[in-house]
């Protein structure tokens, strides 16, 4: 099978609607067909790699820890729109410090997340075969 | 509702509340299926426990193998190896015998 360009993009926040991670699952389903996975996160979606979240009071799952796992998934593109974390007052130091290891640099750490400006963002998106938003 | 020991699991023989779970109903399920569970078994279920602990997800079958290869080596973290422990899938067989819900991925 030959290897797609999936991007997943993620605009709701966690906790308030199933699209967050629904989006998660599907993802992860995704990257056992060893598919090319990005995830973009835009609008509310910055929400969901917020550090220090707390679904104890809601009883639910406090999926956000999935997200470090992401790493050993190979999914390591973690795209986060500039201008949605400004308009929430948010910035990149606000996020999960979510890395990959680099199989072809000695394993060395590296952050998965990039915040990057919408007008990158759009460039990235038409590069992919397929977009799904959640 | 088929149970063990008093457990509740669904169709595929997984708990259904996480929180049922003990050693003796890893045991059990083991038994049920000709495993006898040693050190190496438990070293995995352990260590899947806690990879769920740590993201709540149970690990697909690469994600464990290399996982484990990190932590524990080499000669460990190969599917052979881990293979010849959980016949029916380290990832399949494994996560249900440590109480987790079916891997994320896993078809």
């Amino acid at each position: 099978m030959a290897t797609k360009k999936f991007m997943y993009l993620n605009r709701r926040s966690s906790f308030g609607t199933i699209y967050a991670i629904e989006s998660l699952e599907v993802v992860l389903i995704a990257a056992a067909f060893e598919q090319d996975v990005s995830l973009a996160f835009i609008d509310d979606g910055v929400y969901q790699i917020v550090e220090g979240q707390n679904a104890d009071g809601i009883g639910m799952k406090n999926f956000s820890k999935t997200f470090h796992a992401l790493g050993d998934y190979d999914i390591n593109k973690l795209y986060v729109s500039a201008e949605s974390l400004e308009e929430r007052g948010l910035s990149a130091d606000d996020l999960m410090p979510l890395v990959y290891e680099d199989e072809d640099d000695d394993w060395a750490e590296k952050p998965s997340i990039k915040v990057v400006f919408n007008v990158e963002l759009s460039k990235i998106m038409s590069e992919q075969d397929v977009c799904l938003s959640f | 509702m088929a149970d063990i020991l008093g457990a509740e699991v669904d169709e595929e023989g997984f708990l259904v509340d996480l929180g049922d779970w003990t050693k003796e109903i890893a045991e059990k399920m083991a038994k049920d299926d000709d495993v006898d569970l040693s050190d190496e078994h438990w070293d995995v279920i352990n260590f899947l426990r806690d990879y769920f602990e740590e993201y709540q997800i149970a690990p697909a079958v690469r994600v464990l193998t290399k996982a484990i290869a990190k932590r524990m080596g080499k000669d460990k973290g190969n599917s052979k190896y881990l293979y010849s422990l959980f016949p029916y899938g380290p990832g399949k067989q494994g996560c249900r015998f440590a109480g987790l819900p079916k891997p994320t991925g896993c078809i």
